[in-house]
């Protein structure tokens, strides 16, 4: 089977015959597309907030669609990372804010109030999967108050600590200063 | 043969693939017998060191028995031997070698144009841990190919169990050189960051090394309950003002000496700002380590005193206070670990009894759990401190 990373081998050194499974998950890969989804319109939001504001029917509120983008560019990078899922959970945060200023488009006298309704329910949908894939992505550390194994007894001096710790300070008194490191 | 194959960030598998061989003259192959995964695999794990590769096996801690030597040995290794391979590849003949500085040996790195960019000068060729160190195959695999392996290996005696000998590859030396450059004094206090494998290790090189008080800051209890059986007075940063406590426990003074042991990844929390500023421009790449552990040295140590860095750093740290550390009159030490400048000595306190490096073992698996394991490691799940894995 060809494997792509052997490319990069040096030569002699150990190359895939055969993959294992991966630790990735469906949820980590939809994690992973929904930061990238997250980046592209947030730097659409950014760059082309006229265009955005146009097609919404909502002109003037330029500003704060740059300010949504730079907000969905962090949660898309968020996302991303080994901290995913706060990533997601600012997605689905974010998805309120963006149906909030929907919302406030949807009067009877805007004009492409179409494209507004449209919005909305994509906003929808996508929170609906953010919110998935948030609870799916739960970090599994333990939570605090989680009962603990403890380990008292692994010294790691056979001899007992304070044998070891007379013997210790019995050995450094008699180096002199100067040997010492 | 079975390996640990980095593929990407969090993706690491157990692959099949093929069996090293013999490239060098200088060269060994092993049969690994135990293996480990350490906290500088987890910096790995969530790519925060730059230059993996997919298709990287993983490992720098191993041991297990010579079973191919190459015509250039010199009699120094052959075909039977049990040895532990430090994880700092060593030609023991260039001038760094000779001064005992092993881990920036300045011949065994093959990839040395890389990190001559990146740090200014190469440093020694590492197991399993990015193309700036050479890109080396690591151990987490049933054999490894020990390159100039006259010189990188430590031998040791039949008759010890693996356990006992295996951390002679790395966190044992690693915490005994991080508590040696401390300079230790009858009278000293010592801090240290981090109760993980390491900080354990460190924290029983400072008791042997004479240490008249050894604190310990973690936030997992069973690392702090760990860090108690082995001398230590513990904080827990989660609950605890770490400052106080340090000025406490020192009658106001500060501890005389500092030692990290927790490194780039230092816990984010909100009750400390600076770590959840640093995580937020580790992000957008405005910087690659959240040193708060040395800031928090730094502010508390000793004027006059050494602070000792066992932890890793990748790359920039943001606000450093230069001003404290200058005006209080600070040494810092720092390094990879010059694992052969210390393994006679340590090998000769595991054979007498002093010590069994065996105590920091929690979990012992077959290497095709290991990918499972990372994840176990890295999440403190069950009680997790060390993972030994048996190919
Ligand atoms: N210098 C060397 O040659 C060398 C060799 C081996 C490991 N290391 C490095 O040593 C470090 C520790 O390794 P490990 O195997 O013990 O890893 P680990 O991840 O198991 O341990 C790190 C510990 O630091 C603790 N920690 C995090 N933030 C802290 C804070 N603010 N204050 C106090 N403690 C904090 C964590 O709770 C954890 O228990 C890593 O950075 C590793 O890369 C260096
Ligand atoms: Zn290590
Ligand atoms: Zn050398």
């Amino acid at each position: 089977m060809f494997h792509f990373s052997n490319i990069v081998r040096s030569e002699g050194d150990p190359k895939i015959i055969e993959g294992g499974p991966s630790l990735k998950q469906p949820e980590d890969q939809l994690a992973r597309a929904l930061g990238w989804f997250s980046i592209g319109l947030g730097a659409i939001e950014l760059f082309a907030a006229r265009r955005v504001t146009e097609t919404l029917g909502m002109e003037g509120k330029e500003t704060l669609v740059r300010a949504f983008g730079v907000r969905e560019i962090f949660s898309g990078i968020l996302s991303l990372s080994v901290d995913k899922n706060a990533g997601l959970w600012a997605r689905v945060g974010g998805d309120g804010l963006d149906a909030a200023a929907l919302l406030s488009g949807l009067t009877a006298d805007n004009p492409k109030k179409g494209n507004v309704a449209l919005a909305l329910l994509m906003v929808g949908g996508i929170a609906m999967l953010d919110y998935r894939v948030a609870q799916d992505t739960k970090p599994q550390r333990p939570p605090p108050d989680a009962r603990r194994k403890l380990y008292p007894g692994r010294s790691g001096f056979p001899k007992g600590i304070s044998a070891t710790r007379d013997r210790a300070k019995d050995a450094i008194n008699h180096i002199p200063a100067n040997v010492r490191s | 043969m079975k390996a640990l194959v980095w593929h990407g960030k969090e993706d690491i598998r157990c692959d099949t693939v093929t069996d090293p061989e013999i490239q060098d003259p200088r060269d060994a192959i092993i049969k690994v017998t135990s293996c480990a995964i350490c906290g500088s695999d987890l910096h790995l794990f969530h790519n925060f060191i730059p230059g993996m590769l997919p298709g990287d096996i993983m490992g720098h801690e191993t041991m297990g028995e010579v079973v191919e030597v190459g015509s250039g040995m010199d009699g120094k290794l052959k075909k039977g031997d049990r040895i532990v391979v430090p994880f700092t590849i060593i030609c023991g003949e260039c001038d760094q070698c000779k001064r005992g500085n092993f881990s920036v040996c300045e011949t065994t790195n093959r990839k040395r144009h890389l990190a001559d960019k990146a740090f200014g000068h190469t440093t020694a060729g590492l197991f399993g841990y990015t193309h700036l160190t050479g890109g080396y195959p690591g151990g987490q695999a049933e054999y490894l190919r020990v390159p100039f392996a006259d010189a990188t290996h430590i031998k040791v005696p039949d008759g010890i169990p693996d356990e006992q000998l295996l951390f002679l590859s790395d966190i044992f030396p690693t915490g005994w050189q991080a508590a040696a450059q401390c300079d230790i004094v009858p009278t000293d206090t010592v801090a240290i960051w981090g109760c993980g494998p390491v900080g354990q290790m460190a924290i029983r090189s400072a008791i042997l090394l004479g240490a008249n008080q050894v604190i310990a800051i973690d936030r997992l209890p069973e690392r702090l309950s760990m860090a108690e059986a082995g001398g230590a007075t513990t904080i827990n940063f989660e609950t605890e003002s770490v400052v106080d406590r340090l000025n406490e426990l020192t009658d106001g003074r500060g501890p005389e000496k500092c030692i990290d042991c927790a490194g780039m990844e230092a816990h984010v929390m909100a009750s400390q700002p600076d770590t959840v500023l640093d995580r937020a421009k580790q992000m957008v790449m405005l910087e690659s380590d959240r040193p708060h552990v040395l800031r928090e040295m730094i502010y508390v140590c000793r004027p006059g005193g050494i602070i000792s860095v066992a932890g890793v750093y990748s790359g920039f740290s943001d606000k450093m206070p230069m001003g404290a550390f200058m005006n209080k009159g600070l040494t810092m030490r720092t390094g990879q670990t010059h694992v052969n400048r210390w393994t006679d000595d340590l090998l000769r306190r595991i054979e007498e009894g002093e010590i069994d490096p065996s105590f920091v073992i929690t979990h012992t698996v077959p290497l095709e759990m290991g990918p499972e394991m990372y994840k176990v490691f890295r999440d403190k799940r069950d009680s997790c401190v060390k993972v030994v894995l048996k190919p």
